[in-house]
């Protein structure tokens, strides 16, 4: 005898959206792209029914309009190379600087003592703290900016690498000492890969404070860069220009990123602590 | 190979400087090691075992009495004495054979012959298809054949291992002692090896040297005179092991207040 089935609504509407969790809701790209997608509607509307002002808040229309402008123009990618190549200057003074003095700190003792107090009074002071002086010696030059990227990006990475030479496992070093390796031979082959992966961390959070570096000099002291673009925008009342600016910031830092994270993922795939790895192991 | 050569351990101290006073890890240790011989040693943790092994390592320096290899002392780290530790050690960013490859010294063996000695040696310790693997893709037991093949390559006079299976599951320590005699055979080198575990003593060594504690000294030589491969389970087996268990309780007994 068969009997007929009564479904209850509440059980027929937790079956419809078990079926929606696995299949819309378990994809990942969608659980990502959702919340900034509502985000943008939602402004757009509000845009629409006049709630939010142009000159205060433009629409997300109003500021691809004026990205696209930007673009065709050729002026915001004018902006976006000068910036660029600001900070590939700067950062490759202050991380060179950083990574020399870091591995000599780092390996020689006595270096490391020399320089302890020094570096330790230095350290404290922000970067943005050394712009009047530097305009005081440089005035308004490209060199002052490539400065303040320089001394930016200089901290993070030289603290990165003095940490990873110095955190070797002894353990290594007494492996190598059995082995009859000499002091170059151990440097090479035994304290520098073992420290790569914090030079690395070094050299990406460096990497991170000289784009904000740029930007703040830009800001205060250009006439060219995405910086400019922005306080400019500002003077002229333009805030959909000014909304371009800052979120290419935005953009390009995540490029940055990509781009340190790729080349980490293929340099240091022995390192098991690799972020990511975690990335794919986190707990749910 | 060079030729092996006797090991003399002669008035051999050690004392380490402690904030509370010195602590004596080695007091007076005198033993004679024939060239090949298979030497174990066993006692209770902090009896200077592995102290003893690192000095004979050279990793300590600062010691009283001779250690003298031939007719050569014992200044610091050589290569011909190998070390393989309870960790594996190895360099987590070289691989499998990289790791061995880093054991060698002699700059004047060529490339190619490189590659046929740690060939020859992946081959020795059973790792073949492993050689291109980074240690975290190894298992315990891999990770402790790379070790041993890596102190092995540059042909050493005396390998030293410190509780080298002491960190591996019971099963695979078994198989690792099998194992480890089978490259003892083909290898023919003083072996001085570290253990806690009294069967593993007994079942790989010529003589098992038992040690005391507090200051570390040697109580008992035991020879093992059975045939190799031993059974476990025989009655000589037992008779040693129970002989062992009394140099190392009786030594105790002045501690333990009463008997079950």
């Amino acid at each position: 005898m068969s009997e007929i089935k009564f479904y209850h609504p509440k059980t027929v509407l937790q079956n419809i959206l078990a079926t929606a969790n696995k299949t819309i809701f378990n994809q990942l790209w969608l659980i990502k792209v959702l919340p900034p997608l509502i985000l943008i509607i939602a402004w757009e509307t509000a845009s629409r029914l006049g709630y939010l002002k142009p000159l205060i808040l433009p629409a997300p229309t109003a500021i691809l309009k004026a990205a696209y402008y930007l673009i065709e123009s050729g002026e915001l990618f004018h902006h976006i190379g000068i910036s660029l190549i600001r900070i590939l200057k700067g950062y490759a003074v202050g991380a060179g600087l950083a990574l020399v003095l870091g591995l000599l700190i780092g390996i020689f003792k006595r270096f490391d003592q020399a320089t302890t107090l020094l570096l330790e009074f230095l350290r404290p002071i922000p970067f943005f703290a050394w712009l009047p002086l530097i305009i005081l010696w440089l005035g308004i030059s490209e060199t002052t900016k490539t400065t303040i990227i320089a001394i930016a990006c200089f901290w993070p990475v030289l603290l990165n690498v003095i940490a990873g030479v110095k955190s070797v496992d002894k353990k290594y070093l007494e492996v190598a000492l059995i082995l009859e390796k000499n002091r170059y031979q151990t440097l090479t082959k035994v304290v520098l890969p073992s420290a790569l992966p914090s030079i690395f961390t070094g050299l990406r959070i460096g990497m991170g404070m000289a784009w904000g570096a740029v930007v703040a000099a830009e800001v205060i002291a250009s006439t060219s860069g995405i910086g400019f673009l922005l306080m400019y925008s500002r003077e002229m009342w333009q805030p959909d220009i000014t909304f371009v600016g800052t979120f290419t910031i935005g953009i390009i830092g995540l490029i940055i990123e990509s781009i340190f994270t790729f080349i980490e993922d293929h340099l240091i795939k022995w390192n098991k602590n690799n972020k990511s790895n975690n990335r794919k192991g986190r707990i749910k | 190979m060079g030729t092996l050569e006797t090991l003399f351990i002669e008035n051999l101290s050690k004392t380490y400087k402690a904030e509370n006073g010195d602590v004596h890890a080695l007091e007076n240790v005198n033993l004679t090691i024939k060239p090949g011989e298979f030497i174990t040693f066993v006692g209770a943790s902090g009896c200077g075992k592995s102290t003893l092994l690192r000095l004979i390592a050279g990793l300590e320096k600062e010691f009283l009495g001779d250690i003298k290899l031939g007719a050569n002392k014992i200044k610091g780290p050589s290569i011909n004495r190998g070390m393989v530790f309870q960790e594996a050690r190895l360099f987590p960013w070289l691989t499998a054979e990289e790791n061995i490859a880093f054991g060698f010294v002699d700059k004047n063996i060529s490339p190619e012959e490189k590659k046929k000695i740690v060939d020859e040696h992946i081959e020795l310790v059973n790792l073949n298809g492993f050689a291109k693997s980074y240690p975290h893709q190894l298992s315990g037991g891999m990770q402790q054949r790379v070790s041993i093949a890596r102190a092995l390559v540059n042909s050493p006079k005396i390998l030293l291992l410190d509780e080298p299976f002491g960190a591996l599951d019971a099963l695979t320590r078994l198989q690792m002692q099998q194992e480890f005699l089978r490259i003892w055979g083909k290898e023919k080198t003083t072996v001085l090896l570290v253990t806690h575990d009294v069967d593993e003593a007994i079942y790989l060594a010529d003589r098992v040297v038992v040690m005391s504690c507090r200051p570390g000294s040697i109580s008992k030589v035991i020879n093992v005179n059975e045939s190799r491969p031993r059974d476990r389970n025989s009655c000589a087996f037992a008779d040693i092991k129970r002989e062992i268990y009394k140099v190392i309780f009786k030594e105790e007994s002045h501690l333990i207040d009463y008997y079950i």
